[in-house]
C-alpha cells in the first residue's frame, strides 16, 4: 500500500478516515475518541506496557491495545463496548493494586492521569486486601522528586530518556513486584531536558522539586508566555497562585519547543524570588548605598543622562524585551548618542555584519537537515531544544560536524574537529579551500584528507547547513570566523545560519539595539564614555571583557543600572540601581532565532517597588522631554515597532570577502576558552536555587587537560593564579580532558571570575 | 527512532577495550558478540554477563556490570536492568556450590518445605546465606521445569530430583 492512501474504518459505528500503519489510538486521538493511556506518548516509541488502551476489535479474539493495533481497512473498533469496558476496568483495577492511593498527600494530585483514568474507567472497589508494596525514593538531583511507590511502570520517563534526552539514565531494574525505576547506582538525573519526565509520568512518581508542597492544582492559575533565556523562545505555561509562581510547564507548539522545555526555561522562574532581588531605587551618596525614592532616584539619572549628553553608551541585556530595547535606544538616541549595543559577549566587531542575523530557516527544519557543520558551538548546552531537533536529524542520517575549541559531550554520533581558538580559523581555511573557496586566508591553507572529507560531505549535501554558535561569537576574531564560514557556506551551497545566544539577541537587530562599528559594545567600553546605561546585566558576568568594562565604568562620571538583582560588581561600576521587573513580571514581546514575533502579557505583579524596564523608561523619556514618550502599554510601543520595521526581513548575508586578514589570536600561549556554562546565561537562570545545584552549574575555574596540567606541574583541587592582561585572579584547577593542548577552560558569567578580562585571549597561568 | 530499532549503543565508544577483563573472557564474550550483526554487539549482553559472573566466583558486581557495558558500549543502567531482571545473576557472594532449590508449586506439594528445613539445618544458614566457609549457599527459586521429579534443586549445572533429606546429605556430602 502506498503512503498516501487512506482507508476507512469504522470506530464506535462511526466511518473514520485513517491512513494505513496508522496506530489505532493515532486514529482516535484525531478523531477526539477519548482511549485511556498510561504508557502511549505521541514522542515516544510504542511500549505497549500498562494495556490501559484494550479496546474490542471485531473478529479479534480477545481486546486489542490501541496503541498497537495498525489500523486496517474495514476494521471495525468498539471503545465503549462491554467486552472493552470490562478490559479496561481490569486493568486498572490491577494498576491500582501497588498504588499507594495517597492522592491527598500527593503534588499530581488533581492533574493525574491515573486519577481521572481511574475515575472514568475504573471501579470504585478494590478486591485486593493483600499487604501493598513500597518504594524506596530515590535522590535523583535537585531538580526532580521521586515517589516511586506510586510509580505504574508506564516506562515514559525511561523511554524519554533514551529516545528524546538522548541519555539513558533512567531504567527500570529488577522484575515483577520488584521492579523499580530509578538509577540503579546513586546518581543525579543530569541532562539539560531532565524536566519533561515530570510531564510525561502519568502519576505523583516524579514531581518537580522546586514546587513540591507548594500548591494543590486546582488552586493555580494557568498564564501563558515566552521562555526568557535561550533564542528558542519556548512556549510555556506559568502556573501561578495569589500572584505567586509555582512552575513553569511546557506549552505545545510543534514548530517550535514541540512539547518539551529545557531545565533552564523550566526552573529559572526560582530566581524571581532571589534574596538578591532588588525592590527598591537606590543611590550611592559618597561611596555608601542608600535607598530611595523612585523620584529621587529618577531625578539623579536625568541630571546624569542630561550631563553625559551624546557622550553616553548603553549596554542593553539581549533577554529584554523588544519594547524594552526599542525605548532604550530610542531614548539614548534622542540625547544624541548611537552607542547602543546589545552584543555584549561578542568578541570582534570588524568586518560587515549581516543586518538581520537568524538561524537562516526555520526551527522545524533544522531536523530535515542531511549534513550540518557547526562552528563554536555547544548547542545542547546553548540553545537545548535546537540540539534536539538537530539531534533528530543525526539518528535519521545527517552528518553532524562540529569545530569548537572544547570537546562536546553529545548524544548522537558526530565528527568533531577540536581544536586552539588559532587552530579553528586555520580549520575553517582548510575546509574552505577543500570546498573550493578562494580568499587570502584560504589560500595559504594546508588542507588534509580530513578537511577534503568535510567538504565534499557538506557539497553533497541537498539540504545541509552551516551554523555558528555562541563561540563563535566570542571569539576574539569572529568576523574572520564569518567570512571564512560564509565563504564555505557559498562553496557547498549551504544555508548560512546563527544560533543567537539569548532570547531576543535577533528583536535587538529588529529594533536598532545594536551599533555599528566604532560605537559597539566593545567600543564604547575601550574608550570611556561620559556616562552609561545598563538594563539587565551584571557587569562582570554579561559582557565580553569585564576588566575593561570596571575600568570604563570607573572613568565615567555617571553609571545609571536598571537591574532586578543586586551585586557587589554592580554596585562597584554603577551609581544609581532602578530595581526592574523580570520576564514574568512584564509584558513584552521576544524574537526568537527563527526569526518569530512572540508577544506576553505579565503573569504576576512584579515584587517590591520594582517597575517593568519599559514603563522606566517611559518616565525617563517623559523626564527628559523626548517627543513621542507617552505610551500607554507594550502593546502600543509594539505597533510603533511594527510600522517603522515592517520591511525589516531577516538576512544573514555578507560580502564572502574576508575583511580583515589580521588574525588577532595567537598561535601560541596558553588561550582562554571562556565559555557560558549552560546555567550562567543571564542573571535569572544565575539566581535560580534549584539549577545552580545541578551538575551543569560548574564552579568557577581553569579546566585543563591532564597533559597541560601536568606540563605545569598543578593537579585537580590545586589553586593556580590566573593572569591576564595584567589582572590576576586565583582560581581552583579541574581536569577536563574536552579541553584541547594550549587551552585554559575559564568560564565567563560564574561568581569569582569577574574582574577577569576577555572570554577569548591569552592567558598565564602560575602555581600557587 | 525508539530504543527497539536502534542499538541503545553510547555515544563514545570505548577505547582501549583491552584494559578490560582477561584476555580469556574478552575472548569468550567475543564469540557472542560475533553471533549478532554489526554494531548489535549489546545483544550479547546475557552471555557477557553469566561469562563475566563464572569468572567471579559466580557474582556481580557494579564494577563489572560497568566493565561489561564499557565493553559492548552500552549504558550502564541498560546493563543494570538485565542484570537484576534475571534471577540467575547474582549481585553478593555466593558460595562455592549455590544450591537452587525449588519451591514451587509441585515441589511445595512433594515436601521442598522439609527439604528446605533440613538444609537450612544442616548447614546453618537461612534461604539467601552462605556458609561461613564459603562453600555452600542456599537459594530459594522458582519451578526449574523438572516437576516430575519434584522435589528438587540445582547445584552448577546439575539437577537433583526426588529429593529427601538422606538424599540431600549424600549429596552435600559428596560435593568437594
Ligand atoms: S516513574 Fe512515572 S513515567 Fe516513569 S515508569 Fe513510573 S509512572 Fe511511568
Ligand atoms: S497505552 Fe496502550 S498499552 Fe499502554
Ligand atoms: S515446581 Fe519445582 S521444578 Fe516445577
Amino acid at each position: 500500500m502506498s503512503e498516501d492512501q487512506t482507508i476507512t474504518i469504522e470506530i464506535d459505528g462511526k466511518a473514520i478516515q485513517a491512513a494505513p500503519g496508522q496506530m489505532l489510538i493515532e486514529v482516535t486521538d484525531a478523531a477526539g475518541i477519548d482511549i485511556p493511556r498510561f504508557c502511549y506518548h505521541k514522542k515516544l516509541s510504542v511500549s505497549a506496557n500498562c494495556r490501559m488502551c484494550l479496546v474490542e476489535v471485531e473478529r479479534a479474539p480477545k481486546p486489542l491495545p490501541a496503541c498497537a493495533t495498525p489500523v486496517n481497512d474495514g476494521m471495525k473498533v468498539f471503545t465503549r463496548s462491554p467486552i472493552a469496558l470490562a478490559a479496561q476496568k481490569g486493568t486498572m483495577e490491577f494498576l491500582l493494586i501497588n498504588h499507594p492511593l495517597d492522592c491527598p498527600i500527593c503534588d499530581q494530585g488533581g492533574e493525574c492521569e491515573l486519577q481521572d483514568i481511574s475515575m472514568g474507567y475504573g471501579s470504585d472497589i478494590s478486591r485486593f486486601v493483600e499487604g501493598k508494596r513500597i518504594v524506596k525514593d530515590k535522590d535523583i538531583g535537585p531538580l526532580i522528586t521521586t515517589d516511586l511507590t506510586r510509580c505504574i511502570h508506564c516506562t515514559r520517563c525511561v523511554r524519554f530518556g533514551a529516545e528524546i534526552a538522548g541519555i539513558r539514565e533512567l531504567g527500570a531494574t529488577g522484575r515483577g513486584e520488584h521492579m523499580t525505576i530509578g538509577t540503579y547506582i546513586e546518581k543525579s538525573v543530569d541532562s539539560e531536558l531532565s524536566g519533561n519526565i515530570i510531564d510525561v509520568c502519568p502519576v505523583g512518581s516524579l514531581t518537580s522539586k522546586p514546587s513540591q508542597f507548594k500548591a494543590r492544582a486546582w488552586e493555580m492559575l494557568q498564564r501563558d508566555t515566552i521562555a526568557p533565556h535561550d533564542s528558542v523562545g519556548s512556549n510555556i505555561h506559568v502556573h501561578v497562585r495569589r500572584n505567586e509562581l509555582i512552575r513553569v510547564h511546557p506549552k505545545d507548539n510543534e514548530s517550535i519547543n514541540e512539547c518539551w522545555i529545557s531545565d533552564r526555561d523550566r526552573f529559572s522562574y526560582e530566581g524571581v524570588y532571589s534574596d538578591d532581588r532588588l525592590t527598591t531605587p537606590m543611590i550611592k551618596s559618597n561611596g555608601e548605598w542608600r535607598n530611595a525614592s523612585w523620584d529621587e532616584a529618577l531625578a539623579m539619572v536625568v541630571t546624569g543622562l542630561k550631563n553625559a549628553g551624546a557622550d553616553i553608551g548603553a549596554l542593553l541585556s539581549p533577554n529584554a524585551t523588544v519594547e524594552e530595547l526599542y525605548l532604550a535606544q530610542k531614548l539614548i538616541k534622542s540625547l544624541g548618542s548611537e552607542r547602543i549595543d546589545s552584543r555584549l559577549r561578542q568578541g570582534d566587531f570588524r568586518g560587515e555584519a549581516p543586518s538581520y542575523p537568524w538561524l537562516g530557516q526555520s526551527i522545524e527544519s533544522l531536523e530535515k537537515v542531511d549534513a550540518a557543520l557547526l562552528v563554536g558551538s555547544s548547542i545542547r548546552k546553548e540553545q537545548p531544544m535546537l540540539a534536539h531537533r538537530l539531534r533528530k536529524a543525526a539518528l535519521e542520517g545527517a552528518q553532524i560536524s562540529f569545530i569548537n575549541p572544547l570537546e562536546l559531550d553529545l548524544n548522537y554520533a558526530a565528527q568533531q574537529l577540536v581544536t586552539t581558538p588559532a587552530g579553528m580559523i586555520t580549520e575553517l581555511a582548510c575546509v574552505a579551500k577543500a570546498a573550493g573557496a578562494n580568499g587570502d586566508l584560504i589560500d595559504q591553507a594546508e588542507v588534509t584528507e580530513v578537511h577534503k572529507l568535510l567538504a565534499e560531505k557538506l557539497k553533497g549535501a541537498a539540504n545541509g547547513a552551516l551554523l555558528l554558535g555562541n563561540l563563535a561569537t566570542a571569539h576574539a576574531d569572529y568576523s574572520i570566523i564569518r567570512s571564512l564560514a560564509t565563504a564555505i557556506a557559498t562553496a557547498c551551497d549551504l544555508k548560512l545560519g546563527y544560533l543567537p545566544e539569548a532570547s531576543n539577541s535577533i528583536g535587538a537587530h529588529l529594533v536598532g539595539a545594536v551599533a555599528s562599528t566604532g560605537n559597539d559594545a566593545q567600543a564604547m567600553l575601550e574608550t570611556a564614555c561620559k556616562g552609561y546605561l545598563l538594563m539587565g546585566i551584571e557587569p562582570g558576568l554579561d559582557l565580553w571583557n569585564p576588566a575593561k568594562a570596571a575600568n570604563a565604568f570607573e572613568q565615567a562620571d555617571f553609571v545609571v543600572a536598571l537591574t532586578a538583582f543586586r551585586s557587589a560588581n554592580l554596585e562597584a561600576a554603577a551609581d544609581v540601581l532602578l530595581p526592574m521587573a523580570l520576564f514574568v513580571e512584564t509584558s513584552g514581546s521576544f524574537v526568537n532565532a527563527e526569526g518569530t514575533l512572540q508577544s506576553f502579557a505579565g503573569v504576576i505583579t512584579p515584587s517590591g517597588n520594582t517597575r517593568p524596564a519599559w514603563k522606566i523608561l517611559r518616565v525617563l523619556g517623559n523626564l527628559l522631554e523626548v517627543p513621542g514618550f507617552d505610551y500607554v502599554d507594550t502593546t502600543e510601543v509594539l505597533a510603533e515597532i511594527t510600522q517603522a520595521t515592517s520591511a525589516l526581513v531577516p538576512n544573514n548575508a555578507v560580502s564572502n570577502q574576508v575583511a580583515s586578514t589580521e588574525v588577532r589570536t595567537a598561535k601560541n600561549g596558553l588561550q582562554r576558552i571562556g565559555d557560558v556554562p549552560i546555567y550562567a546565561l543571564d542573571p535569572l537562570v544565575r539566581h535560580a536555587r534549584s539549577l545552580q545545584k545541578t551538575h551543569d552549574a560548574i564552579p568557577a575555574g581553569v579546566y585543563l587537560n591532564a597533559e597541560e596540567a601536568g606540563k605545569l606541574g598543578v593537579t585537580e583541587g590545586d589553586n593556580t593564579v590566573v593572569v591576564q592582561d595584567q589582572v590576576r585572579i586565583q582560581l581552583p584547577l579541574f581536569i577536563d580532558p574536552n579541553v584541547p593542548n594550549g587551552c585554559a577552560r575559564i568560564p565567563a558569567a560564574l561568581a569569582g571570575v569577574e574582574q577577569l578580562g576577555a572570554q577569548f585571549g591569552e592567558v598565564t597561568l602560575e602555581k600557587v | 527512532m525508539g530504543f527497539k530499532n536502534l542499538p541503545m549503543t553510547t555515544v563514545k565508544p570505548t577505547e582501549n577495550k583491552e584494559s578490560l577483563f582477561s584476555e580469556k573472557v574478552r575472548a569468550e564474550i567475543d564469540t557472542w558478540v560475533a553471533k549478532y550483526p554489526e554494531g548489535w554487539q549489546q545483544s550479547a549482553v546475557m552471555a557477557a554477563l553469566r561469562i563475566v559472573q563464572d569468572d567471579n566466583a559466580g557474582y556481580l558486581t557494579q564494577e563489572l556490570m560497568d566493565q561489561v557495558a564499557a565493553y559492548l558500549d552500552m549504558p550502564p543502567i541498560a546493563v543494570y536492568e538485565v542484570a537484576t531482571f534475571y534471577s540467575m545473576y547474582e549481585h553478593k557472594k555466593v558460595g562455592k556450590h549455590k544450591v537452587c532449590v525449588c519451591t514451587n508449586v509441585s515441589c511445595m506439594i512433594n515436601g521442598s518445605d522439609k527439604i528446605v528445613d533440613h538444609m537450612e539445618k544442616k548447614l546453618g544458614i537461612k534461604l539467601g546465606e552462605v556458609t561461613e566457609d564459603g562453600k555452600y549457599s542456599l537459594k530459594e527459586v522458582e519451578c526449574l521445569g523438572a516437576c516430575g521429579g519434584a522435589p528438587m534443586f540445582q547445584i552448577g549445572t546439575k539437577y537433583y530430583e526426588n529429593l529427601t533429606p538422606e538424599l540431600v546429605d549424600s549429596i552435600l556430602d559428596g560435593l568437594e
